[in-house]
């Protein structure tokens, strides 16, 4: 059952047959080029064999789990980061090829800015926006700058999970397909055009009683913990609600297959086993009219590097909570670092938390079975997992 | 100005509880210490009246004080049980064998019966033999897998109904995190439980009495109660993958004390999804124990150990079970690949 053991027995057996020395590689896929990198453990590709690679990856990750129909407005939450800014990359690749392997719906950019609850001054800000603000120019799809301090504002309709439509007309993914290729043959090319010249919102300006809001309210949390599990809860609030305000009914994340890793073991460690499944699988139902999808859960961060590296994708890093922090500081910081010594030791670590993550489920409660539906947390809106249940500690019956 | 115990407020506080942070005074501490272990007996109902049970005595911290607690909370709460210790020795010289003097001493304190059962006259290997032949790495596995089975040989032998283990909530916390880290969906599901499933068809569960104890808070109980107990390390375990689990546990311990309950939970609330491969429980063909393939672990690694193929159970070899049932001669590479490695 083990999974380390047999990688590890693996490598041995290879490093002894491999004689070719390591420069002067050829490309292990089309055998011709010269490799210009490694990925995974020995895998070498050439240049435009790994652009391939990488292209390919996200569309088969997007085709394979069919949740994003034809024509559907998807939002993309973009950090700045390189993992979400090859996203936004790829995103503008797979829209601008030629028909039918055109991808197929209709993007929409969001950016948090978070300074006030990271401690930046407004003018490190207001840099970092307006740096972004050309990139999400470039692209031409319709963005929101939207500064976490507006969170106090939300209705408490964010709190209640909206309800999925179960219209019975609802197609299935590939009468949807087809339907919209019929369709297709008579747009015209105005309405393309005027789709991207709608309303592009940047709203960056906030009042000071928020301001002194959202600082109180990081300041009276003691450990970075709590901190930085309190800003990713804001900023998926703040996130659902620009969605259902303009209408997205899906949200793309970034995050890659390390970071997913991570993000596993410390809610492990935080007591989030039930919502293990929402938090890093593909697809995140929990609220109900928008999903939450993440499309880069394939790539790990080794490959996004060499990526934007190699074909410029331009990305600004903005310093978050755990910049510059120790090992220690916080939970997340202090399995980031376990990972990443672990991963040098044992290279199928992330991969194989990867796998395990794979494998969860998410406790969907059945909607008309039962009279009264299973209570859901007021904040990150899971299932809750509190009631005192005997079975869990008496031994587990299949 | 000196703490007073936040439990009583009359004696003064002696320690710090690992668990909660609450200053506690020596008495409010032993009384909460067992109060929290009869809470966990009690709702799980790990225990019926008139049982015989076995208590796995390792000489160490945990079982040590778990062969205490036990008596204590059988003479307060009248669980009415039949209490007896069961040890058993590995053959490491220079940890074991002291060991196994502490276990005799216990046996005379508690006034329990004793039973002690040996890998040599299981398995007719020691573990320094073992070690010999496989290696400093992969160690472990062994050593486990052997001392599962000899428990539950010895306790056969004994004819008891119910075998405890002194296992704490660290030692069920690195093994959920272990299980996270190599991939393995059978055990993460099963490793919270509290006691194992009993089919009713000749395994002695096992259960956790001190699941939910911390391990520091076992030795301050040990400490101030001058339990004798044996405190050495085993010499082999530096280089166990477990180590780095450990390491991690203890650094988030370090951050917030309540991550070691917070893992074990998550590990409870876990739900794997359906279709996903998992073990069916069936017998040995050889040795009649309980396995999950046709030839359980332990009768695969006797065989690797008498043929001089210390790694034939070491990583995946269900093809080979056929072929050391039928008692055929395994082909030049395959035995190549099972040799130990050489230094």
């Amino acid at each position: 059952m083990c999974q380390v053991e047999e990688d590890y027995n693996g490598l041995e057996c290879n490093q002894e047959k491999i004689t070719v020395p390591t420069l002067n590689r050829k490309c292990m896929k089309c055998k011709e080029g010269t490799a210009v990198l490694i990925i995974r453990v020995n895998d070498a590709f050439c240049r435009s064999c790994f652009k391939e690679y990488f292209i390919h990856k996200f569309r088969a990750m997007l085709g394979k789990n069919r949740v994003i129909f034809p024509q559907e407005k998807v939002l993309l939450a973009v950090s700045g980061g390189t993992a979400s800014c090859s996203m936004l990359s790829q995103v503008q690749e797979g829209l601008s090829r030629e028909a039918p392997k055109k991808l197929r719906f209709v993007p929409g950019i969001i950016y948090i800015d978070d300074g006030g609850a990271c401690g930046r001054s407004a003018e490190e800000r207001q840099r970092s926006n307006a740096l972004l603000k050309s990139i999400f120019t470039e692209t031409g799809f319709t963005y929101f700058i939207v500064s976490l301090e507006q969170v106090f504002s939300l209705p408490t309709s964010v709190l209640v999970p909206g309800t999925s439509d179960p219209d019975p007309s609802n197609p299935s993914y590939k009468q949807a397909v087809d339907q919209y290729i019929k369709e297709k043959q008579t747009l015209t090319e105005e309405n393309v055009a005027s789709a991207v010249a709608q309303l592009n919102i940047e709203d960056s300006a906030y009042s000071p009683e928020h301001k002194l809001a959202l600082e109180r309210l990081f300041s009276s949390m003691k450990t970075l913990t709590a901190k930085e599990d309190m800003l990713q809860t804001l900023r998926s609030h703040l996130i659902l609600h620009i969605a259902r305000e303009n209408g997205y009914s899906k949200v793309m994340m970034g995050d890659s297959c390390s970071r997913l890793a991570v993000k596993l073991l410390s809610n492990i460690a935080l007591g989030r086993g039930a919502a293990l499944a929402s938090d890093t699988g593909f697809s995140d139902p929990r609220y109900g009219d928008v999903v939450i999808v993440r499309p880069m859960r394939d790539y790990s961060s080794k490959e996004i590097a060499f990526y934007s590296r190699m074909f410029n994708v331009p990305s600004v890093f903005i310093s978050g909570l755990d910049t510059k922090t120790h090992d220690k500081a916080s939970i997340q910081r202090l399995t980031e670092s376990f990972v990443t010594n672990l991963q040098f030791d044992f290279p199928s670590t992330v991969s194989t938390i990867y796998r395990t993550s794979e494998k969860l489920h998410t406790v969907m409660p059945p909607q008309s079975q039962t009279a009264e539906p299973a209570s859901k947390c007021l904040l990150c809106l899971c299932t809750l997992d509190t009631k005192v249940d005997c079975t869990a500690e008496y031994c587990l019956s299949t | 100005m000196p703490v007073q115990c936040s439990n009583c407020v009359q004696r003064r506080a002696v320690l710090k509880r690992p668990k909660t942070g609450h200053s506690l005074c020596k008495d409010c501490f032993f009384w909460a210490f067992e109060e929290e272990i009869h809470q966990t007996i009690v709702s799980a109902g790990l225990f019926n009246r008139g049982e015989t049970v076995a208590i796995g005595a390792s000489g160490g911290k945990d079982s040590t004080v778990l062969a205490h607690v036990m008596k204590v909370l059988n003479e307060r709460y009248d669980y009415d049980l039949n209490l007896l210790l069961l040890s058993v020795d590995e053959g490491i010289t220079g940890y074991r064998d002291d060991s196994l003097e502490t276990v005799k001493r216990n046996q005379q304190q508690y006034e329990l019966p004793l039973k002690i059962v040996s890998y040599e006259e299981l398995y007719g290997w020691t573990m320094d033999a073992i070690v010999k032949k496989v290696g400093l790495k992969n160690n472990c596995t062994f050593c486990g897998v052997f001392r599962r089975q000899a428990l539950d040989r010895g306790a056969m032998m004994l004819k008891v109904d119910k075998i405890c283990t002194g296992h704490n909530a660290d030692d069920v916390a690195e093994t959920v995190l272990m299980n996270v880290l190599r991939g393995d969906i059978a055990r993460l599901r099963r490793c919270t439980s509290i006691s194992t499933a009993s089919d009713g068809e000749g395994a002695i569960p096992r259960c956790k009495p001190l699941k939910y104890a911390y391990e520091k808070e076992i030795v301050l109980y040990a400490y101030f109660k001058k339990l004798d107990y044996f405190s050495t390390e085993c010499i082999y375990s530096p280089n166990a993958y477990r180590g780095h689990a450990r390491a991690f546990l203890k650094d988030l311990e370090s951050i917030r004390p309540s991550s070691i309950i917070d893992v074990i939970h998550s590990g409870e609330t876990l739900s794997i999804k359906e279709g996903v491969k998992m073990p069916v429980q069936g017998t040995c063909s050889r040795c009649g124990y309980i396995s999950s393939q046709a030839l359980c672990k332990s009768c695969v690694l006797l065989e690797g150990l008498n043929r001089g193929l210390p790694k034939l159970g070491i990583g995946k070899h269900h093809r080979l079970h056929g072929k050391i049932l039928a008692q055929e001669p395994l082909t030049e590479q395959e035995e190549k690949k099972l040799k130990a490695v050489d230094f």
